[in-house]
């Protein structure tokens, strides 16, 4: 949980839960109880337990602590948790913010979030992309953005077109003000139209091979540079409101500067859509763009740490569309780099999509391989022509990397890693921020 | 084997259809195996990608059907049923493998997302029908595999390919046919459904493998290269980093490991 201090904050009442129904508040109570006596258990945080124990008390819980407040939902396959934390730093300039952080993005870990936060704080939630429909129609959220949807483990997530569904479908029954959505994904687009009022944001992604087929009609999508349409149906890519430069970002308001600290294009377009819904909820553009421009880390995201005496710089690459963006953000050949893939439950079991991944871009450096599934990526990494090696844990793969040739001595190795890779990583460099 | 001896004096065409509609798993995965055990061997190959809605053509070596949801699905069916480009090219003796919906589709009849039965290609002689049980998501491991030879008059030979490895995850069960062979026994997950996994019919190859299917078993990408090139004409390659990688997922199939140490952490991460 981070609340973002505001110049203009009011007093702070006594308990930040004497405005909920006893009910709530008993909740809120027994939520932090279970978490505390997780936390003494190692069991992680505790968020996510005790949020589930408050919501055995009060079922509704997640409507008493949203009601009255402005609420704001931001949902993706990539990009969210990064996104989150731009939107937060967007408005926290002007007004008291609260968000749920950590990846703990469905109900349980957002009700253990705002348990104790201030009413007044406007709630900024990440929400797991299958979670939107019940947490929309808990908060009544007033804006959701809406970044991407694509492919991601393999085995566990249901068909893509059966997300945007079930976006389509929630936007209807619980219609927000106004939705933030990517006018270059055409799932997202068409899950989007639902909604009365949306603010369209030309991402220019590239990634559209999850989206061949129409979520309309099932048709077929043309793709032309820079445009999309149905061949059989009239869903076609919106006009965009909001666009990215090289150095601000185009918004209805007009253009204003942006300096970001996270490197990389996609964070650029992340920024937009934080950027969009902060200033449609009335920040300050200039003041919004400077206080996303400062984020430097998200979640653990882009830290540059030690392993094994040597300076790291994490990366988080789980899927094919997310992987298509971080290849940019590697440093460039003949640098070494670390790819790290597992394949627990979080991640899916199936890495099959390493194939789907366009590996032969690494080509001009050593690729060390490491993570439970090191043979996949190496079989992977020989059919794309890249010359690898293997390591058993990060400790090795890093002193791997830095004896390669192509290492600057003294540069910062790029390490790129799948969710519960980066996780164990970011655990061995001291945990999230 | 067919085309023993051969020296092409042209390029190996494979032929990738719709990977926009039945690339859901990684499959094309198999092209790009396939293509580089060809260069390597210093043996021009041409890999044709064949988008939805665009003609397939009828002319190439060795085909490529891979796996994909159910609307996708019988949109690639209906778009090859109506040209019959494929039915064409298996007539003139090309090699098709079939991965998962893909092999679903060759076959005679499979379900489609509402349950209701659709007509299939013909090329396989199976059917897939709907059962009441959740989809079989998990390693899938054979025990030796072999296929007849298609080059053999009295269909006695047999190409042998050792255990076949990979991960399998659909909801169908798949009965195959008198006319059909299938590729292997199972000994870990559920394959066809029937203690068998995947459908051989002459130089038409269907199986629930992903993985990809071919870079786990380079035995079988051979085998379909051989059927094209000649068997002789493929020198052996060094798949020490494979045989790494097989040895690691057989005894992850064996152990029943669908879970590699998962740990109570990653399950409240994400919960
Ligand atoms: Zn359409």
């Amino acid at each position: 949980m981070s609340t973002s201090p505001s110049p203009a904050r009011p007093p702070a009442r006594t308990s930040p839960t004497t405005h909920l129904p006893a009910r709530a508040r008993l909740a809120v109570a027994t939520g932090r109880a279970v978490a505390g006596a997780s936390k003494l258990v190692h069991f992680g945080s505790g968020s996510v337990i005790g949020g589930r124990a408050a919501l055995l008390v009060d079922r509704d819980l997640l409507g008493q602590l949203t009601a009255g407040r402005e609420v704001l939902i931001v949902s993706a396959t990539n990009g969210k948790t990064t996104t989150t934390r731009l939107l937060v730093a967007a408005l926290g300039t002007d007004r008291p913010v609260v968000s749920n952080s950590l990846g703990a993005n469905m109900t349980p870990g957002i009700v253990a979030a705002l348990g104790t936060a201030d009413p007044d704080a406007t709630a900024v939630l990440e929400v797991d992309e299958r979670w939107v429909a019940p947490v929309l129609a808990d908060t009544h959220a007033g804006t959701v953005l809406l970044l991407n949807l694509s492919r991601d483990q393999l085995d566990r997530t249901q068909e893509v077109r059966k997300l945007a569904e079930r976006w389509h479908q929630a936007l209807a029954a619980t219609p927000p003000a106004r939705v933030v959505a990517n006018a270059d994904d055409p799932l997202v687009v068409w899950a989007a139209s639902a909604a009365p009022s949306v603010v369209w944001v030309a991402t220019g992604q590239e990634w559209t091979s999850d989206a061949a087929g129409c979520p309309n009609c099932s048709g077929r999508i043309s793709f032309e540079p820079g445009s999309w349409r149905c061949t059989a149906c009239d869903l076609a890519r919106p006009e965009p409101d909001v666009s990215v430069d090289d150095t601000g970002v185009i918004l209805p308001s007009g253009r204003v500067d942006l300096d970001l600290a996270l490197p990389g294009r996609v964070n650029r377009v992340n920024a937009a859509f934080a950027l969009a819904a902060a200033t449609a909820l009335g920040a300050d553009p200039q003041a919004a763009a400077v206080a996303a421009g400062t984020v430097q880390e998200v979640a653990g995201r882009y830290r540059v740490a030690r392993i094994g005496g040597r300076d790291v710089r994490l990366l988080l690459a789980k899927n094919p569309a997310g992987w298509h963006e971080a290849i940019d953000m590697l440093a460039p050949a003949p640098a070494p780099v670390v790819v790290a893939i597992n394949a627990r439950i979080a991640d899916g079991h199936d890495p099959s999509w390493l194939w789907d991944v366009d590996y032969e871009r690494l080509a001009g450096r050593v690729v060390v391989a490491t993570g439970e599934r090191r043979h996949d990526l190496a079989v992977r990494l020989r059919y794309a022509g890249v010359e690898h090696e293997t390591a058993a844990d990060i400790t090795e793969a890093v002193a791997r990397a830095a004896a390669a040739p192509g290492h600057e001595p003294g540069s910062v190795v790029d390490v790129a890693a799948n969710y519960t890779a980066f996780q164990e990583y970011l655990e061995l460099v001291g945990g999230p921020a | 084997m067919s085309g023993s001896g051969d020296r092409r004096d042209s390029a190996v065409r494979i032929g990738v259809l719709f990977p926009d509609l039945l690339g859901t798993y990684g499959d094309g995965g198999n092209a790009v195996v396939l293509a580089q055990r060809l260069a390597w061997r210093d043996i021009p190959v041409d890999v044709v990608t064949v988008a939805a809605g665009q003609a397939a053509p009828d002319s190439c070596d060795l085909y490529l059907v891979g796996g994909g949801e159910d609307g996708p699905q019988v949109q690639a069916t209906r778009e090859l049923a109506q040209s019959r480009a494929l039915h064409r090219a298996v007539d003139a003796g090309a090699v098709v493998l079939a991965v998962c919906a893909g092999m679903q589709i060759l076959g005679h009849r499979f379900p489609d997302a509402a349950g209701t039965d659709q007509a299939g290609l013909g090329l396989l002689d199976c059917d897939t029908v709907r059962v009441d049980r959740p989809r079989a998501v998990g390693e899938l491991l054979t025990r030796d595999a072999a296929v007849p030879d298609p080059s053999d008059p009295s269909g006695a030979g047999r190409c042998e390919l050792g255990v076949l490895t990979g991960f399998e995850n659909h909801a169908g069960r798949t009965v195959p046919g008198q006319e059909c062979a299938t590729l292997a026994a199972v000994e870990v997950g559920e394959g066809n459904g029937d203690g068998t996994e995947g459908v051989v019919c002459g130089k038409v190859v269907g199986t629930y493998l992903h993985g990809p299917v071919l870079a786990r078993n380079p035995r079988l990408a051979d085998l379909l290269l051989g059927w094209v090139v000649g068997a002789d004409v493929l020198a052996p390659l060094d798949d020490g980093e494979v045989d790494e990688l097989r040895t690691e997922r057989l005894r992850a199939a064996r152990s029943h490991e669908l879970a590699p140490r998962r740990s109570w952490r990653d399950l409240l991460r994400r919960s």
